[in-house]
């Protein structure tokens, strides 16, 4: 089976380099013969590590610790589903993720093009297979999967408690996508240069693709800050890690693209802009790949050090230099077709919501690099904490809100003032009431950034509903259908513009949540007794009891909080430790159950006003005279009598704990953060989803294509 | 005024917002960041100042005592140990043995931590831990 697997990739990568070379020479030669040879090679590809995957999860699936990925990963007592998420813990694993996503959507996108684009779809496939065939290379000659393991282990080591999450299956294989789509529009954008075709054909072809990146980067952005938050010691939703921010910043800059493009498509400018900045995505979301995998900044995605980032570095200075290069060479070409008129317009709005995005994106680059920049000038490093990160990106955000709202407001090239004036009218009034109401009837103006936030964001929601409402009545006007009916009907037929309206709202809705947890959060770390109670703002916190959950394969320690409001219960929360066991006999037959990794698993009560979170971190250090003796005595019992010790022990210290800490945390409006992003992605899958209209158009101008061809051929 | 000379005025403008924006951007970090340093730099140096103390957590040298733990800290070879007590959130992978990073200042001989700041490598490493720490060697059973 390895040698099989091995055989795949050697296979796939030479199916990558000929389907590279064959679109390139096909191209040269104009001989279409070549081009059909080069995508149909692609969908081979995809075959081929297909095929690789499914052999991979099917050795997890078996326990098959010949392979040495499945080993050092996985064990017989892997839950079946984490065994199906073990690939991507691994290095290898993730690698192969990567290519064969990159396979699928690079054949997708050339089955969707088979028709259309001749001149850039060579030149695009050229590019993906030169990505393709190096992240295959390195599978074969840096971090193989399929590398045997002689003799076969009869157990593996199992995948980290701590991945052991729901998360994990989500988590990682989104955020991977979201890179590896970026690569699709970044290939053509290269394509139009090459040929120079820089009008925005290159953009619609790929749109959908860059949108779909969007998606699945801000998905995998939202299930990682969810499990976060779920975790203890994580630093909340959002910590400013190294590996965090890798994974934003190529996401703000596609949110730039995203409406930079439109200012293309419409107006013919900012087309140098919009090649840069595809571009500086492609490479961020390489370079996020990087640092998960290399280990080179400090983070609590520590991977450790790794063979592939060396490598990884050298093809994005390649991809960097190259696509600079290519930039400079097209300027001419790139030539904007119009100014900007007016500043009371659509496409200056953009801009300037553009250079917020990408300025914030700049922001996080300085912050996250600056322990690499400070180490090359001081000679020491030095690394910047979340106050320093807060200072500028939260006047940021601030704007980055007002400008969702103004921007659906204006229309391209010029507004009247007096058309100006009506629009911002309802808008403005929202904000002056809430920041009035906000300031007299809660603490929000202990923190003006947050009442700036807020306010801001009363004008982008009632500027977004205005919107609707305006669209509703002027399609009531053509069609005399019910207010309701006419607003969905006015949707239906622009999903794009109202989809993205909608992703407008979940960011208001998201960034509320943010700068109100942030902002207004009581933390509070306790120390209780059993019966013990505290004071947490408006709670009133009873530690009641604890209990033992022994299992074969981890030791559960489960403490009751009631949580009370006015004297009312208002929740009873379960906050746990579990411990598994380690390994190491170092730690003898029973310090071993007690040794290992631990994880905590929160208690959680959430509600629209705020959330009540619990951690619970028990004081172990009692047992160690009772383990101690047990590791002596009990070292040459049968496993089984060694568990019947470790089960009373842990009764034992369940009936009569001493003092444990808890981790209390009140957080206003968080629900609103998770609402508004799935507000968000419901607004991206609606602006996704093709319309009726443009599956019609799209028959249409093919009928029309064929026709044109059959009549040129007879 | 012609708009060519308009359009080099703008120009002109905007790039020195954005030369300052970040010359503010590079004055603010250096001012605001923390040096790492491991417990040997310290121990040498005997500076007060606030560093971001790296290392390993010594086997055996974990002690809780009401809010505050305490433990050791040596350099990541395992030589020159320092005191370290700390309060707030521990977190899951905080273990002997284990890389950790941790902001204080030293004070007499003890490197005072800063409330919430120990942060613990996540425990994908442990693998490459394992295959060069002999005591982290994963057994075939």
């Amino acid at each position: 089976m390895i040698a099989l697997g091995s055989a795949t990739l050697a296979a796939a990568l030479l199916v990558a380099l000929f389907a590279g070379g064959a679109a390139v020479y096909g191209a040269l030669s104009r001989d279409r013969r070549w081009v059909d040879a080069s995508r149909r090679a692609v969908y081979a590809l995809a075959a081929l590590l297909t095929t690789a995957v499914v052999l991979l999860e099917s050795a997890f699936l078996r326990d098959d610790f010949s392979f040495e990925v499945v080993a050092e990963h996985s064990s017989t007592t892997t839950p079946t589903f984490y065994k199906l998420t073990a690939m991507w813990s691994s290095q290898e694993g993730s690698l192969l993720l990567w290519g064969w996503v990159l396979s699928l959507a690079a054949s997708a996108v050339l089955y969707l093009t088979r028709r259309r684009h001749r001149e850039l779809a060579p030149w695009a496939t050229g590019v993906l297979m030169v990505v393709g065939s190096f992240f295959i290379g390195l599978m074969i000659f840096a971090a193989p999967p399929f590398q045997e393991l002689r003799p076969a282990p009869a157990e593996g080591a199992g995948l980290t408690p701590l991945l052991r999450n729901p998360y994990m299956v989500i988590h990682p294989p989104m955020l991977y996508s979201g890179y590896v789509l970026l690569s699709i529009p970044f290939a053509f954008m290269i394509a139009a240069l090459i040929t120079r075709r820089v009008d925005a054909s290159w953009i619609r072809v790929t749109r959908r693709f860059a949108l779909a990146a969007w998606l699945f980067l801000g998905l995998g952005l939202l299930l990682g800050s969810r499990w976060s938050y779920e975790e203890l010691g994580w630093g909340g939703y959002w910590g400013w890690d190294p590996v965090e921010n890798a994974a934003l910043m190529p996401w703000l800059v596609t949110t730039a693209f995203i409406h930079s493009v439109m200012v293309q498509e419409r107006r013919g400018m900012l087309k140098v802009w919009n090649v840069s900045l595809i571009a500086m995505a492609f490479l961020l979301a390489l370079l996020g790949t990087f640092l998960v995998r290399s280990g080179i900044l400090q983070s609590i995605h520590a991977f450790g050090a790794s063979t592939v980032g060396g490598p990884l570095l050298v093809l994005i200075a390649i991809l960097a230099v190259g696509s600079a290069a290519l930039i400079v060479s097209r300027l001419a070409d790139l030539r904007p077709e119009r100014r900007i008129e007016s500043a009371l317009s659509r496409e200056a709005i953009f801009l300037v919501n553009n250079l917020l995005l990408v300025g914030l994106a700049a922001v996080i680059f300085w912050g996250t690099f600056f322990p690499l920049i400070a180490e090359f000038f001081t000679g020491t490093r030095s690394s910047l904490g979340g106050p320093w990160f807060d200072r500028y990106v939260t006047p940021i955000g601030v704007a980055l809100v007002l400008f969702t709202g103004i921007g659906p407001l204006l229309a391209w090239g010029r507004l009247s003032a007096e058309a100006a004036k009506g629009l911002l009218l309802w808008p403005s009034m929202a904000a002056g009431a809430a920041a009035v109401v906000l300031a007299f009837s809660t603490d929000a103006a202990d923190s003006p950034w947050a009442l700036f936030l807020f306010a801001f964001a009363a004008f982008t929601l009632v500027a977004l509903a205005q919107e609707f409402w305006r669209a509703g009545i002027a399609r009531r006007a053509l069609t005399g259908e019910a207010l309701p009916a006419a607003m969905a009907g006015a949707i239906a037929r622009n999903r794009r513009r109202y989809g993205g309206y909608i992703v407008h709202a979940g960011i208001a809705i998201l960034l509320v949540g943010i700068a109100a947890s942030s902002s207004f959060q009581t933390n509070r770390d306790l120390r209780l007794d059993v019966g013990e109670s505290a004071q947490v703002g408006d709670y009133e916190v009873t530690y009641e009891r604890l209990a033992a959950d022994p299992q074969s394969e981890r030791v559960a320690f489960i403490a009751t909080l009631d949580v009370r409001r006015d004297g009312e219960q208002f929740a009873l929360l379960a906050p746990a430790r579990n411990y598994y066991p380690t390994q190491n006999p170092m730690a003898g037959p029973i310090g071993r159950y007690f040794e290992g990794e631990a994880t905590s698993e929160i208690g959680l009560r959430s509600g629209a006003s705020e959330d009540f979170w619990a951690a619970f971190q028990p004081d172990l250090s009692v047992l160690d005279d009772d383990i101690a003796r047990g590791n002596r005595q009990l070292a040459d019992l049968p496993p089984d009598a060694q568990g019947i010790a470790i089960l009373a022990l842990a009764e034992r210290y369940a009936q009569n704990p001493p003092p444990a800490t808890f981790r209390v945390i009140v957080n206003p409006l968080v629900m609103w953060l998770w609402i508004g992003a799935l507000v968000s992605l419901a607004g991206a899958l609606l602006a996704l989803w093709p319309s009726a209209e443009a599956r019609r158009r799209a028959r249409a101008a093919y009928a029309a294509r064929v026709g044109r061809e059959v009549r040129a051929r007879a | 005024m012609d708009p060519a000379k308009k359009r080099k005025i703008r120009l002109v403008v905007a790039l020195s917002a954005a030369v300052l924006l970040a010359s503010a951007l590079v004055y603010t970090s250096f001012s605001a960041s923390t040096e790492a340093r491991e417990p040997s730099d310290l121990i040498a140096s005997g500076s007060g100042d606030t560093y971001d103390l790296t290392g390993k957590v010594v086997p055996g040298t974990v002690q809780r005592s009401d809010e505050s733990l305490r433990f050791d800290i040596a350099d990541r070879d395992g030589s020159d140990a320092l005191p370290v007590t700390y309060t707030g959130t521990v977190p899951d992978p905080f273990r002997d043995g284990r890389e950790v990073i941790v902001t204080g200042k030293l004070t007499d001989g003890v490197f005072v931590a800063e409330h919430d700041s120990l942060i613990t490598k996540c425990p994908s490493k442990f693998q490459e831990e394992a295959e060069k720490d002999p005591e982290h060697v994963i057994i075939e059973e």
